[in-house]
């Protein structure tokens, strides 16, 4: 019945996973004090053959396979393609950026790529229990990255906190899974859409998707569930904080976008509201937190939990714009994101010797080249025309508008404004002349070397090019929203005539 | 010459960013940015000089028009031309960038390589302020004239630059929020962006009053700020205080004046209408205002300030008085005001150049040791203060007059006290710098009068005040071609005359 072999469907997947697996065998049949740097560039062409793959998927008809777990379409390979392209710059900032010496440097890399597979998969899961499956791939190796910098205080700290919080939040997601089996009898995402209107206990289902939700927004860090954020951020060393910041997000924000838009479309007036809330108190909360710190990562902690806010701002819009959207804002949000990230870590190093703000004064005399692309980030950040951060905001809050909620694109954009208080800060505190008492002066000139360039020099373009001319992107974004509709819409319908035909006792 | 009247506005947009990558590309040795700084702005300079040769007075409208689609959802196209409105001030910002990079010739002394590249995308942001007509576009081009300026105003400014920045950005970001969520609603109701059909649909009267109303306000407001309309001139003397001389010039008026005509009244002009009263309060109170608060200052940046709160408002008095003079007395102003204000930051930048001291006090009797300076400012204050046969009496009569017999005799002379209270300020000004006995400081301090470089900047421009003072039918008949326009579809919305009856005070009568 299905032409298309299984295998074919998580090919991406698969080639991560061995990818994976070869760095670990590789690194443990090295001599200990063998320099370990190439794993990164194995894992970086792994990466770049994942890509590869998802592209290649393109040429396969959309459907799912294993049984029904796992998808191939316009959407998941728009995710597939993101994803793979944040590990592949990730992959190359630490390459030149992870010390020779720090142990366990094939690990590092393994573990990525083990996380990477995690997110894929979490995108094309078609199964609330491969879903989880995935998410716990991912999550698992993130808390183990955000604890690399064990000999700080913070690294352990930040790591446990990650860990117990995360723990916490995915055991809310299965909650939810377990009572939407209970309403619905299957765990299977199309079979929840043409049975969730069906379900005697509505009640049951909702209850399932609120703590499904929960799981999911503390993945994003979204507000009310953001408050691990900052703590996590400032311990992680700032390329696993460039992965984790993005990437992870990316594939919760496909999961979210799964479940209320193809699994519990019929649930809208539910989850609108719910999301309406949460964006507005997403933007706003971290916006203001943003506003007041001084510590460069706990800054864009913040602004990322904002960021989440504009993203969730999509989802008052109409099926096709608000899918879209999201999508694209995703993309948007990781590329400047993932750029932003690997310009600090350039400047500050792996030991962030330079943490604060006033560090940056005078940047860009110093390092004109790093001083100029963290200004470019800055001012994607912001939301000024021409650059991704621009069309991502725009096709979020115009999903927005289209969809009724006028003031929440009101909020977000007026929430923008504040948000453009704290990047200026920084951006002009880095065109600032220095002080000649300043500790920066005296600081090592960056060292900025190829893998580094390529990988800004990737964030960079992918910026300009969602800012200049996002038609392709978009385009991508669109067709994966229709796929994202449910299946076999017409049986739904019919049960729902036979309901309506159902004699009032 | 069609395919070059086709590409010429796309060519005054990617001149000055390809001579900032130019500028990017070069070493930052000897003056070398300097001079592919003003190689290029000559040169757009050039072209922005073809559009008056080639404009067909014969037949109104937009002009050199390119309509290509960009992106395809949203429908945003990229849709420039220029009509009778836009024409002079496109030119007129071209003429300014060779000034501003002369200006800034010697007072930039390091990264020169950052500053002229940055002033010169500041100049495509302008120009694209003035020729799109794809409101999208016009959004980016808006949002894009504030980075530069900001990150100008913050590595070069005076003292405390970074806080004048983030005062000047934010004042300016903030309300372009609304502004981004009306023209999103717009496009939401009707699917376009392009100017022209949007003043269909507000036209047909398809769209709901109420939206209609919020949506004419968030474009007000965010243009009220940039021009600046008293009271929400809070950024304005920080910004001319801190900002390189090159850019304070540019930095107030003509993109927010431009952008109410264009955008405010063009697009809704019933709503406008019914704004008018209120803004022509405003701009009188401004007019007053700033020349009251201009009078008491000992700095003569906040001086200029201020002057500039009191002259802009005389321009917004004649623009939302909806006469047929008044606009084009308006548009007219725009121009000499802008021209008039260069010269001044010119002439001022010098004085700060050799002194390194805006106090007013500090100076004194300077007239006998710089003579040339001392005569340019004087001529530059005569066209200020609106001395007839120079450039800014052509403007302010129109207006005046305009407002006195056809909106409201009491207004129009409330206005005028703002003149006379200008003659004033400028006066005393020039009193209290050049003449009476030499200060301490000019007395010890030696200093250069003004050098070939800035009398090759300063001569064309009094040269200018000059023609635009007796011979204003150059600029006049395309300026008339567009304000007739605008002001007949407003007078489709209301009586003749702007009544105030609709002020819950009364007004004067």
């Amino acid at each position: 019945m299905n032409p298309v072999p299984d295998i074919y469907r998580i090919l991406p997947e698969v080639v991560l996973t061995l990818t994976g697996v070869a760095v670990m065998l590789i690194d443990a049949s090295l001599a200990s004090g063998t320099p370990r740097r190439n794993l990164g560039w194995v894992a970086a062409i792994g990466t770049t053959l994942a890509l590869w793959a998802s592209l290649w998927q393109l040429s396969l008809p959309q459907g799912a396979g294993f049984f029904g777990t796992v998808e191939t379409s316009a959407f998941t390979i728009f995710f597939h393609v993101l994803i793979c392209g944040i590990v592949l710059v990730t992959l190359l900032l630490s390459l030149d950026t992870l010390p020779e010496d720090s142990h366990h440097q094939g690990e590092f890399y393994a573990l990525i790529v083990f996380g990477a597979v995690g997110m894929c998969l979490l995108t094309s899961a078609v199964e609330l229990l491969v879903v989880f499956i995935a998410l716990e791939i991912s999550s698992i190796a993130t808390y183990i990255l955000a604890g690399y910098r064990k000999q700080t205080a913070r690294g352990p700290e930040a790591a446990i906190k990650y860990f117990l919080l995360g723990s916490f939040a995915t055991a809310f997601l299965l909650y939810g899974i377990a009572l939407i089996f209970g309403a619905t009898g299957t765990t299977q995402i199309y079979e929840i859409a043409q049975q969730a209107p069906l379900a005697l206990n509505q009640t049951l289902l909702l209850t399932g998707m609120a703590l499904m939700f929960v799981g999911i927004l503390f993945k994003v860090s979204a507000a009310p569930f953001h408050l691990w954020t900052p703590d996590v951020y400032e311990g992680a060393p700032s390329p696993v904080v460039a992965l984790m910041s993005t990437a992870p997000k990316a594939a919760a924000f496909a999961v979210l976008l799964r479940v209320a838009y193809e699994m519990l479309p019929t649930l809208r007036s539910a989850w609108s509201p719910l999301l309406w809330i949460v964006a507005a108190l997403s933007m706003t909360v971290g916006n203001l937190a943003a506003l007041r710190q001084q510590n460069v990562k706990r800054m864009l902690a913040y602004s990322s939990i904002a960021h989440a806010g504009y993203l969730l701002a999509a989802f008052a819009g109409a099926e096709n714009t608000g899918i879209a959207a999201a999508a694209f804002y995703a993309a948007a949000y990781a590329t400047m994101n993932v750029g932003i990230f690997a310009v600090i870590t350039v400047i500050s190093g792996y030991d962030e010797a330079l943490p604060i703000i006033d560090d940056y004064r005078g940047l860009l005399y110093r390092s004109p080249l790093l001083g100029g692309v963290l200004i470019f980030f800055l001012v994607s950040l912001v939301g000024i025309p021409f650059t991704g951060g621009f069309f991502g905001k725009f096709y979020s809050f115009s999903a927005a508008v289209g969809g009724g909620a006028v003031w929440l694109a009101i909020i977000g954009l007026l929430n923008s404004g504040l948000a453009a208080a704290y990047y200026l800060r920084l951006a002009l505190v880095t065109a600032q002349r220095p002080a000649d008492d300043n500790v920066s002066v005296s600081a090592p000139k960056p060292q900025v070397g190829f893998a580094v360039m390529a990988a800004l020099a990737m964030a960079v373009a992918a910026t300009l090019i969602l800012g200049i001319v996002p038609n392709e992107v978009l385009r991508a974004a669109e067709a994966g929203a229709h796929t994202l509709q449910p299946p076999s819409a017409p049986l739904q319908d019919a049960h729902r005539i036979v309901i309506d035909r159902l004699p009032i006792p | 010459m069609d395919t070059i009247n086709n590409s010429i506005l796309t060519l005054i947009l990617l001149v000055p960013v390809g001579g900032a990558l130019l500028v990017l590309l070069f070493p930052d040795r000897a003056k070398l940015p300097n001079w592919i700084a003003l190689a290029t702005s000559l040169v757009t300079f050039g072209l922005t000089l073809h559009l008056p040769f080639h404009y067909d007075l014969a037949r109104s409208g937009f002009q050199f028009a390119v309509n290509k689609p960009w992106i395809e959802n949203p429908a945003i196209a990229y849709h420039v031309a220029v009509d009778g409105l836009s024409l002079w001030l496109v030119v007129l910002a071209g003429l300014l960038a060779p000034i501003g990079v002369l200006a800034s010739w010697n007072a930039i002394k390091e990264r020169r390589k950052v500053y002229f590249a940055l002033f010169l995308v500041q100049q495509t942001a302008m120009f694209g302020v003035f020729v799109s007509l794809d409101l999208m576009l016009y959004y980016g081009f808006w949002e894009l004239s504030l980075v530069p300026m900001a990150i100008l105003i913050a590595m070069y400014g005076r003292k405390d630059g970074p806080k004048a920045a983030l005062k000047f950005f934010l004042f300016t970001f903030i309300p372009s929020a609304p502004l981004l969520v009306a023209i999103l609603w717009l496009y939401a109701r009707t699917g376009t962006f392009d100017l022209a059909q949007l003043q269909y649909w507000v036209a047909s009267g398809a769209l709901p009053a109420g939206g209609l109303y919020w949506a004419a306000l968030a474009f007000l407001f965010a243009f009220a700020v940039k021009v600046p309309v008293f009271p929400l001139h809070g950024w304005l003397s920080d910004t001319f205080s801190e900002a390189p001389v090159a850019l304070a010039m540019v930095v107030a008026g003509k993109l927010g004046l431009y952008s109410m005509l264009r955008f405010h009244i063009g697009l809704f002009p019933a709503q406008a209408r019914a704004a008018a009263p209120y803004l022509i309060a405003l701009a009188v109170i401004g007019v007053l205002y700033g020349a009251c608060l201009a009078l008491v200052q000992r700095d003569f940046w906040k001086l200029i300030a201020f002057a500039a709160v009191s002259h802009l408002g005389l321009i917004v008095l004649g623009i939302y008085g909806f006469t047929f003079i008044g606009s084009t007395g308006a548009v007219y102003q725009i121009l000499s005001h802008e021209v008039v204000d260069a010269a001044l930051f010119v002439l001022l930048g010098a004085l700060y150049d050799r002194y390194s001291t805006s106090q007013i006090n500090a100076y004194g009797g300077l007239a006998a040791k710089l003579p040339r300076t001392a005569a340019h400012f004087v001529l530059i204050t005569l066209a200020m203060i609106g001395l007839p046969i120079l450039n800014s009496f052509i403007g302010e009569f129109l207006i005046l007059s305009s407002t006195f017999t056809g909106v409201s005799r009491g207004w129009a002379v409330a206005a005028s006290m703002g003149v006379i209270l200008g003659a004033a300020y400028m006066l005393s000004l020039v009193q209290r710098l050049f003449y009476g006995p030499p200060s301490d400081m000019i007395a010890v301090r030696p200093a250069p009068d003004l050098g070939f470089r800035e009398l090759a900047v300063l001569c064309p421009i009094v040269a200018l005040t000059l023609v635009m003072g007796v011979a204003p039918s150059i600029w006049l008949p395309a300026i008339k071609l567009s304000t007739q326009r605008h002001v007949s579809v407003t007078l489709l919305h209301g009586p003749g005359r702007v009544t105030f009856t609709s002020v819950p005070w009364g007004g004067p009568r």
